[in-house]
Order: structure tokens, then sequence, then C-alpha cells
């Protein structure tokens, strides 16, 4: 089986002076978070689509998915956890618990505030976790990345044309993801946020799938903006 | 759902747009393009041959008006995902008991009017799509939407044209020559289908028919009942003209080809041999319907037709839309297929 997780679990404080989480901002008089799960209910190939979100945001996004799809069996929201990863965790064992865990389950996961992604990225995503059982989705580096361990030196410069910048989804194989991540100590799994990178140290190879560059994360209010302005010239030319 | 919508902007350039969309309207199915297929008139636009003018108030707008897809999602559950359909272009907002839905001025059309396919979802009303049969070949069906109008033209002649159809002309040996020449051998059992064209290796194709002309070359003695013209542009008023001298008294003359200029015809002829001329345009949900049984009763005509493949190009970047584009125009033969993976 493959599941969809879309992890919901920010509470939105780079976003300003709200009382709302981020991804329940409206682009286009539809929450964010809304516009992010239809683009995964066009996918048949998703058995689940799970929505995990903080415990006292469950009613709140049980309401809006009722507002804007109704209903629809395939959508569930699940209470998530204290970082991404025990977030991610929550959703796999919400599936544990429901259908049970099988070696053909792959999970792929996204940021609830990633709404422009494509058919193609997520097509890929599926394809490639049955070939490698991790995938990271990214796009090459625009800026030069400047590596500083204290905030003042440069204390390196990598090479330009290796580096990518990560987007989600990020997708694995079920089992794989949740041995390594029982492995880790709850010191590691404090400092390890990213389930990629978790893979990546136990030396699974995690295939890349190339993201787009609008394939943007709306965490700020100048992200706001531009997402509207984005969809509002989309408008402008009907 | 943001979708994204790929648009020409100006003549050789596309961009992506993004449009809010609402999956959960019940009257809409959300189709996933797999299979598309180029059609001149989108390369007038590609080009920017279609003059300035129309340049200016249609584009951005999505190319492509010819292509099948897959349902991914339906509101009211009667369509499966995975169904695998033909887009019909055609998208008109009144209904007339006497004018078909692609003659109602108030009708739009994809990638003329509005958007085409080249979009990562289309979302399309129930009567905007027809159901592939499930074996069907995805690379002829990208092409259905030239198929019917084809089929469209014949059964408009079958509506308007006196009853001898003994003997047809068709003139024109590209693409819409050639699959006329085939429906109507396969539509008039033991018809003679005489086809004139001015390029031989176009014509040396055309093996399914009884004779082929060069339009230099056709001898004063041949004569049809009726006959289509498959040509357009420049070209439509010597094939018209032509035909005109050639079919018998009292037959018809179909006219297929678009020509961006008005075209000069022998009139006198048209009167003295009481000649019927039927214009025949694009073409509407139930010639969508004809075509799709046709083809899924007429395997041989389906292989015929595969012969029409001219490329098959994978298209995963905004890159790989140019490249196929800039190939379909250098391409002499054939229809330019494109599998939608962007």
């Amino acid at each position: 089986m493959i599941y969809a997780e879309i992890l919901a679990g920010g509470k939105g404080t780079r976003m300003g002076n709200v009382n709302m989480p981020k991804q329940f901002l409206t682009l286009n008089n539809k929450p964010v978070i809304i516009h992010t799960i239809e683009k995964f209910l066009l996918n048949p190939d998703f058995e689940k689509i799970i929505v995990v979100t903080p415990r006292e945001w469950i009613n709140y996004s049980k309401d809006i998915l009722q507002k804007f799809i109704g209903e629809n069996d395939r959508v569930v929201v699940v209470e998530g956890g204290r970082d991404r990863n025990e977030s991610i965790m929550n959703g796999i064992y919400y599936i544990e618990s429901t259908f049970g865990l099988f070696d053909d389950d792959y999970i792929v996961t996204h940021d609830s505030v990633r709404p422009f992604l494509s058919h193609r990225i997520i097509k890929d995503n599926i394809e490639q976790v049955q070939k490698y059982k991790a995938v990271d989705t990214v796009i090459e580096a625009i800026d030069t990345i400047i590596e500083s361990e204290d905030g003042e030196i440069i204390s390196n410069i990598p090479k330009r044309s290796i580096m990518y910048q990560g987007q989600t989804p990020q997708s694995f194989h079920i089992n794989t993801l949740l041995n390594y991540y029982n492995k880790l100590t709850d010191e590691q799994k404090e400092i390890l946020t990213d389930a990629c990178k978790i893979c990546s140290l136990y030396g699974e190879k995690v295939s890349l799938v190339k993201g787009e560059v609008f394939n943007i994360k709306v965490t700020t209010p100048y992200d706001l903006k531009v997402a509207n302005a984005i969809l509002q010239e989309g408008i402008a030319h009907d | 759902m943001i979708n994204q919508v790929y648009r020409l902007v100006s003549p050789r350039k596309f961009e992506i747009t993004y449009k809010d969309r609402t999956v959960n309207k019940g009257n809409r199915v959300v189709v996933r393009p797999t299979h598309l297929s180029i059609c001149a008139a989108d390369q007038r636009y590609y080009t920017g041959t279609r003059g300035e003018e129309a340049l200016a108030q249609k584009l951005p707008m999505a190319l492509i008006h010819e292509g099948v897809g897959e349902v991914v999602y339906d509101p009211k559950g009667e369509f499966k995902p995975g169904t695998k359909v033909v887009m019909v272009p055609n998208s008109p907002v009144e209904t007339d008991e006497i004018i078909a839905e692609n003659y109602l001025r108030s009708s739009r059309f994809r990638s003329s009017g509005f958007d085409g396919f080249m979009q990562d979802y289309v979302f399309l009303k129930r009567d905007r799509f027809v159901v592939l049969p499930e074996d069907m070949n995805l690379h002829v069906a990208a092409f259905t939407e030239l198929i019917t109008i084809a089929m469209h033209a014949i059964s408009r002649f079958e509506e308007k044209a006196h009853g001898r159809r003994q003997t047809f002309g068709v003139w024109g040996d590209g693409n819409l020559g050639y699959i006329t020449a085939l429906l109507l051998k396969k539509k008039f059992k033991g018809c003679k289908v005489i086809v004139a064209g001015k390029t031989q290796y176009k014509l040396d194709n055309f093996s399914f028919v009884d004779e082929v002309y060069n339009i230099n070359d056709i001898p004063e003695s041949i004569g049809f009942d009726h006959a289509f013209e498959c040509v357009g542009g420049k070209g439509s008023q010597y094939a018209i003209n032509q035909i005109i001298d050639h079919i018998i008294p009292e037959g018809s003359i179909s006219i297929l080809g678009v020509s961006e200029y008005p075209v000069e015809l022998n009139t006198r002829m048209i009167l003295e041999k009481g000649i019927t001329v039927i214009g025949s345009s694009r073409s509407g949900q139930v010639d969508f319907k004809n075509t799709v049984d046709f083809l899924a009763d007429n395997q041989d005509a389906v292989d015929y037709l595969e012969r029409l493949i001219g490329s098959i190009n994978e298209v995963n970047t905004i890159q790989d839309i140019n490249d196929a584009f800039e190939k379909d125009l250098t391409t002499s033969w054939g229809k330019t297929v494109l599998e939608w993976k962007i």
C-alpha cells in the first residue's frame, strides 16, 4: 500500500502576529493545507491520506476538510508529535494500528505548506521509493551555500554544483524508516530532524527526485504574498 | 488545489501559470492528461503565424486540443480512477435543436478560445469526455480529435448529399486526407476512393485506396460522385477548383481544410453542375462517441492509423515541450504525440 502523510504539525511562529498556524492561512480564500491535500486526493495510488496536526487543531482541521472537500474516507486527521519525525511516526503508528504494517507499505510525506507541488513530483516519488526505499525531493542550489560553524566567520564554501536544496515530498519504505528510527537514542532523535538524514546515516541510499523552484514553502508573510500573487496572475489571464 | 497550466505566452515561449481549482465540484471529473498530440492550429500559435491581433487577444493560453487521459477523481464516484478517456475540446454553453454544438457561435474551443490540455489536471464536465476501450492504443487515441473531424464531415455528408455513393475523391495527402480516405473506405463498403495530392512519398502511404494521383497529373476522364477537400491554406483554392472540374454533376464537396485567407472558387461551374458545397468544422461530443465506437469495432483501421504516428515524445520539462513542437515543424508525415509526464 502507498500512503500519503501531510505534515501540519507547525504552530506558525514564523508567520508573525497571527493566531493561526501557517498551514491554515488562506491562499485565494482557501486554507493552504486544503490546497495541498487536494493535490494528493488526485492521485488514486494513495490508499489513505493522513494529515498530522497538533492536538488542539484536530477539530479545526476536520471542520475545514468537511467545508472544502466534504465527506471523503481517504483523508484522516491524526495527532502530531513534538517534532517532525515524531509526527511522521504518529502517522505510521496510525497505519500500523488501523491496517497493519506490511513489507510493501510506503509513505510519501509532504509539508502541508507546500501547495504548489505537481503531479510529476508525486509520481516520481512513488516510483523511486519502490526502487530505493528512501527518496528526497530537491532542486539544484540556486544561491551559493555558505557554511559557518559560529555564525560569524565562513568555515567552508561547498562547491555549488553538487549542492541541492531539500524540498518535500520525502518518501520511505515504512519498515526501513521505522527500523532506523527505533535504533536512535533520545539524544539523536533531538538532533536528527530530517528523516532522509536518518536513512542516510544508516547507509541507506536515498534517491533524489527533481523538485521545482515553484514548489515553495509558505512559511513567512512574504511567502504568502508571493503565493497569492502567483495565483492572481493565473486568474488575470482567464 | 493549485493546478499547473503550461501556457504559451508568446511565440515559442511557454510558462507555467497556477490556477486554483476546486476538486469537489460535483459536475466536473478530474482527468490527468497522458497522451497529447500537436495540431497545425497549435503550430500557428507556437510559431506566431496566427496573426498579431489574434496572438495579442488569445495568449497566454495553454495549447493542444487533441488528447487522452485518465480519470483521477470523480466527486460523484461514477467514473473509476484509472478510466481512460478521450477529452472533447469543444465546450458549448447552450443547445440548439438545429445547430450542432460545434457551430454555435457561443461555444468555446480549447487551445483557441481558452486553455487547452497542457495542464497538470483537466477539469471536465461529464459530457466532455468519452470512455475509451481498455485495450485502446493510446498513441493513436491521442489524435482521436483529428479522426472526429473526418467522422463529423462524413456524418454531415451522409445527411446532406444525394444517395449515390460509389466513388469518392479526396484531395490532400496529409494526415486528414489519410484519415478521411480510410473512414470512407470503411464506412461505404465497396466504394472506390481516389486520392489526389502533390507529394509522391505521402501518396505512397495510401495503400488502402483504389487510385492515387499527383495533382499535376490527373487524367481528364477521372470523375467521382462526391469529394472531400482536406488541403487547407492557399492550396485549398486549387484543390476545390480541381474537384469542381472533375466531380460528376449534383455531387457534393465537403470542405475541411482551414484557410487564413478567403479563396476564389469557380462558382459558374458550381452552378452549372448543381454542386452542393458542405462546410465542416471541428466536431462535437457525438462525433467523439461515434469515433470511439468505430475504432473499437475496426481494429484494422486502428492499425492503419498507427502508421500516422510520426514521433512519440516524452515530456518531462518545458524544454521538452519546445523540443516536441520544433520537431513537429520539421516532420513531414504523421502526428507528433506527446507522452505527458510533466
